[in-house]
């Protein structure tokens, strides 16, 4: 008995001793000197050196990077740049603790929208608003995404619209004449290509995002503009105009579009894959976003697959009350953080938007639409070029409802429209989910 | 701090008790009581420290963190400063969908038992036979148990896909009519599932269960043989209960195991279609991380712990008692 005492007591002992190390050790980062190379938020004339979190972890957008930081620094001599890369699926866990934490990096990856929203709420996105005002006039609409209550805290470098690719081949082999203007088109079409034996829509539903595409769709094209700006700004969905699409949603499901056993299909993961099925002539179409050409290109042996991809809008639904021609869309950007240099920082995000880097992004490293339209000559494809010149004329852009909404409330709406693809839920199901999921901010 | 500078000085203590004696075994019965009692208590200390600290560090006090965690609301910005109390622990245990994953790790955790043990020692009893190739297949059966979970799951992911391996197998032999969406449809893709996970981990249990097999002394089964016992009643009097101790902690090994089951469904469902394949650990996942829940993420991390722990601590105390206490054939026959 006593030997057992004597252990306890040690256990405790030596407990203690290791919780009084994990104290110091904490207490230790903060008398620490800052390791990411920021200087603070003062615009000293001394050499700097940023560092910068991005998801190019592998060429040719590590290579086009890696030149801008060099062409960058023969530029500014006194401005140094690190360059960070980070696999994009860790962005989601690594910033909060970044932001958290009293030296985030200066620069990193940024999508806009409610997570830049939630973001914000650590204190530490600097406001670029006043830092860049002509460059956010080049942008136009394209800077809305990276805007909170009208003010700038991130900036685009590439754009992305959302539309249905689909396959000329099979259209013509299906006595299709060319891409449908309305649902009611589009749901002939349907009927024709599953006639000649072809499915005619691969969704990738076990990745959820794909699905609700198909739902944000159709709240674009039954809410007005201004609706949908009440709605995000409201965090709620809970409009008849939402419910309405859920409806849309249903009878364009009953038409039973898809490719059997959809809700396993990956998105853009092999040659089974949606994006694999039409690349291989498996499928018909796909709604997916304009980067959709650059995912096939390893998931097919066909090379001539781009010649016989098209690119049509999600088509008009009748009777419904918004614009057919606003499109659904997003992008990628970045943001600068308080501690980040200025102005070293906000002008180092504008060079990246300078119509020589965008036109290598464009060329180069195939990001989709480049932020800046004059860089507009660098897109390769004529579909890329018709989604360019759509999204110019277009009235309005909305952000994917997943991303315009804060995080949590855009996973919920994910995984409610996903439910609702297998069956389960309704369309008032959907809204009330996503308001749930907001009420819980 | 203390232990640092009083370790060293008690070490000091002994040390010099040890060298200034010139014939050790008269000088060490002299030492005192305290002394000795000193000496025992820097050896635990200089030894347990490292290990202690480790687990400290990087299992209670999560353990405890989390626990903190989950009683706020708290995205992962800003300071932990929306209160809620157990509110995200009783919103986790009223949501259907997290009773539905904790059922699916129950499920899977039955049908190992159910599947899993009968197969495993079949096959571990015919194993254990002198054989021609029997080594071969050893390694054959535990092959699967090398691959990793991703690789497992990638390759299955690919045998299963529509029209894939087991589609175009099943048309060859003539039973196209029992194709199913294996991994879409929400009636069978747990099932799936759990075949992929025995497939992986059956190899475990026979090489276990092997073990176990060679550890029962061959005299035992000769003198059942030599007393007229046909090879049925040796098994099933002789080598199954003296099996019982390796049965009870692969059962063990394979319910923590399926309650915590993650890779293998997170990368060839993502838990879905509509949930039907999630578990407790992809449920943390989506709506810890993928919402930047983090609050609510660590109540059901919490959950999922003590639902773990509780497990263990009454596994241990009532199926495993006897074998912990080294009473391996308390009760034979």
């Amino acid at each position: 008995m006593t030997s057992m005492r004597s252990t306890r007591k040690y256990a405790a002992m030596t407990a203690a001793t290791a919780a009084a190390l994990i104290l110091a050790a904490c207490g230790g980062g903060s008398s620490g000197s800052s390791s990411g190379g920021s200087t603070g938020s003062s615009t000293s004339s001394g050499p700097v050196t940023l560092s910068w979190w991005n998801n190019a972890t592998a060429d040719p957008l590590k290579g086009v990077y890696l030149e801008a930081i060099k062409n960058y620094h023969a530029a500014h001599p006194k401005v140094s740049i690190t360059n960070v890369p980070i696999q994009n699926e860790q962005f989601p866990t690594k910033m909060p603790l970044a932001l958290q934490s009293s030296n985030p990096p200066d620069i990193f990856q940024q999508w806009g929208g409610g997570q830049e929203a939630t973001q914000l709420k650590s204190g530490k996105l600097a406001d670029l608003t006043s830092r860049v005002p002509g460059l956010i006039k080049t942008l136009g609409p394209a800077a809305q995404g990276w805007q909170v209550n009208g003010q700038q805290y991130g900036i685009p470098y590439d754009l992305h619209m959302v539309g249905f690719w689909y396959r000329k081949d099979l259209f013509a082999k299906a006595g299709i004449s060319g891409p449908p203007a309305t649902m009611d088109q589009l749901n002939a079409d349907v009927a024709k290509l599953k006639a000649a034996n072809i499915v005619p829509i691969a969704v990738g539903s076990k990745d959820r995002w794909p699905d609700a595409f198909y739902w944000d769709y159709f709240v674009v094209r039954e809410c007005s503009v201004s609706q949908l700006q009440t709605a995000v700004k409201a965090t709620s969905a809970n409009y008849p105009c939402f419910v309405k699409a859920g409806n849309d949603l249903k009878s364009f499901m009953a038409t039973k579009p898809f490719q059997t056993g959809f809700l396993g299909t990956p998105a853009q993961v092999g040659a089974g894959s949606s994006a694999g099925m039409v690349a291989n002539g498996k499928a018909a179409m796909e709604l997916q976003g304009d980067w959709d050409p650059a995912v096939m290109t390893p998931l097919t042996t066909d090379k001539n697959y781009l010649s016989k991809l098209g690119w049509f809008p999600f088509p008009a639904v009748s009777g419904a009350a918004g614009d057919p021609k606003v499109l659904l869309g997003g992008g990628d950007g970045f943001s600068c953080t308080t501690s980040a240099p200025e102005p070293a920082c906000a002008d180092f995000l504008a060079y990246l938007d300078s119509p020589e880097v965008q036109k290598k992004l464009v060329a180069t490293a195939n990001v989709g639409l480049p932020a800046n339209p004059a860089a507009a000559s660098a897109l390769t494809l004529p579909a890329e070029r018709q989604i360019l010149q759509l999204s110019q004329a277009a009235p309005f852009v909305q952000n994917y409802l997943d991303i315009a909404y804060p995080t949590n409330v855009g996973q919920a709406l994910d995984n409610a429209v996903a439910d609702y693809f297998a069956g389960q839920g309704t369309p008032e199901s959907i809204v009330s989910t996503i308001d749930q999921a907001a009420a819980q901010q | 701090m203390s232990h640092l500078t009083s370790a060293p000085a008690a070490a000091g203590t002994a040390a010099a008790g040890a060298t200034t004696s010139p014939g050790p075994a008269p000088r060490r019965r002299r030492l005192t009581l305290p002394l000795r009692l000193g000496r025992k208590h820097a050896e635990l200390a200089l030894l347990l420290t490292p290990a202690v600290a480790l687990f400290v560090l990087f299992v209670l006090l999560p353990i405890c963190i989390a626990a903190y965690y989950g009683l706020f609301n708290w995205s992962g910005y800003g300071p932990l400063s929306d209160f809620t109390g157990v509110h995200n622990y009783r919103l986790v245990l009223s949501d259907p969908v997290f009773r539905g994953s904790l059922l699916h790790n129950v499920i899977i955790a039955v049908l190992s038992l159910l599947v899993q043990l009968p197969i495993s020692i079949a096959l571990a009893l015919l194993l254990n036979r002198r054989m021609r190739g029997g080594t071969f297949l050893r390694l054959a059966v535990f092959a699967p148990y090398v691959l990793s979970e991703a690789t497992t799951a990638v390759l299955w992911l690919l045998i299963l896909q529509p029209g894939g391996f087991v589609d175009q197998v099943m048309r060859a032999v003539g039973l196209g009519g029992l194709i199913h969406p294996w991994l879409a449809d929400p009636a069978i893709v747990l099932y799936t599932l759990f075949a992929v996970v025995t497939w992986k981990y059956i190899g475990f249990g026979i090489i276990l269960l092997l073990a176990g097999l060679q550890g029962i002394p061959a005299e035992l089964r000769e003198a059942a043989a030599i007393d007229g016992a046909s090879a049925w009643q040796t098994t099933r009097r002789i080598t199954l209960p003296l099996l019982g101790p390796t049965i009870r902690i692969w059962a063990f090994l394979s319910i923590i195991g399926s309650l915590q089951l993650f890779d293998i469904v997170w990368i060839m469902t993502i838990g879905g279609p509509a949930n039907a394949s999630s578990t407790m650990v992809t449920y943390m996942i989506q709506n810890g991380f993928r919402s930047l829940e983090f609050g609510y993420g660590s109540a059901v991390a919490v959950i999922l712990f003590v639902v773990s722990f509780v497990f263990a601590l009454l596994y241990q105390r009532f199926a495993l008692r006897r074998d912990t206490a080294g009473a391996l054939t308390g009760a034979v026959g």
